[in-house]
């Protein structure tokens, strides 16, 4: 007794296409997400207040819980200012900070002095702009993300939303 | 059915007390010049402030290094860069309504730019002249 056929079966080329498009696709969601490393937690409104006054309120998955521990350890020097913190306020974000630090494989490792800009993907990601991009008066510091990284307030530090200012 | 007077005092009374809490922590620029002049004894002078201000106290940084001159336009960190919102209260409604927030910029950025606390003289002297800038 002859079947009908149940479905049409695809060629082996054309599952291949499949297959190729489907991780073509993958690839470029993957590869757009590269760069938001920061993106996805919500900072706190005290995180933002108190940390944000004075340089971008910095994701927390920027930097490994080790570096994170130091800084709030001793903000009364901090980069070279008191950015000290009331006796209440301190210890709720640093254990913010350390719940949701750097786990991954770029924020792994403590970089120098816990500075984000001296990290080493920090260091190779910005390695095309020159020296003399950051002592433009618009950008002043590698620590100004949002001078540049016109999205970073939300963690988003994609190619996309990038304007180097003059 | 119409609310008895009874009813509406509560109400008022409850809604008092609810935005109390919020109403004690705001303050005026002029009542904490105030504050800080009389727990120095002696009265606040703009000029004296304004020389605070915009000196070098032996380190990096003046006050008007971050929030400029006359800061009756928004400052800018020295070293990050970060924009700062103008520190006169005639230019930035915002300004010293807070008193526990100004207390902990006093501590901080007088430890920066002085390498100790500001005494409250000083702090009057400074309130003082922000309170003379008009933008």
């Amino acid at each position: 007794m002859k079947h009908a056929p149940s479905s049409p079966r695809i060629s082996r080329r054309a599952a291949a296409r499949r297959w190729l498009a489907l991780l073509a696709a993958a690839g470029t969601v993957i590869a757009a997400h590269a760069d938001d490393i920061g993106r996805g937690v919500p900072l706190p409104p005290n995180y933002q207040h108190e940390c944000g006054a004075c340089h971008l309120a910095y994701p927390p998955g920027l930097l490994p819980a080790a570096s994170w521990q130091r800084l709030m350890a001793n903000l009364p020097r901090h980069f070279g200012t008191d950015a000290s913190l009331d006796a209440a306020t301190g210890p709720a974000i640093a254990n913010w900070l350390t719940a949701n630090a750097g786990t991954y494989k770029k924020a792994r490792e403590a970089p120098p002095q816990d500075r984000i800009s001296h990290a080493d993907w920090f260091v190779r990601e910005h390695r095309e702009l020159g020296s003399a991009v950051w002592q433009r008066p618009a950008v002043k510091s590698a620590s100004n993300c949002a001078a540049c990284h016109t999205r970073a307030a939300d963690g988003r530090f994609g190619e996309h939303d990038i304007r180097i200012p003059q | 059915m119409k609310p008895r007077p009874a009813d509406i005092r509560c109400l008022v009374l409850a809604f008092a007390l609810t935005l109390a809490p919020l109403v004690a922590r705001s303050a005026t620029a002029t009542e904490l010049l105030g504050n800080y002049a009389q727990q120095s004894g002696r009265p606040a002078a703009a000029a004296r402030g304004q020389a605070l201000f915009t000196s070098q106290h032996g380190r990096d940084w003046s006050c008007a290094s971050c929030h400029g001159a006359t800061p009756v336009r928004p400052g800018q960190h020295a070293a990050t860069g970060k924009p700062i919102g103008a520190l006169a209260p005639a230019a930035n409604a915002e300004r010293f309504t807070d008193p526990a927030k100004v207390e902990k910029w006093f501590r901080r950025n007088c430890n920066d730019v002085l390498g100790r606390e500001c005494a409250p003289a000083e702090k009057a002297d400074v309130l003082a002249w922000l309170i003379t800038l008009n933008p």
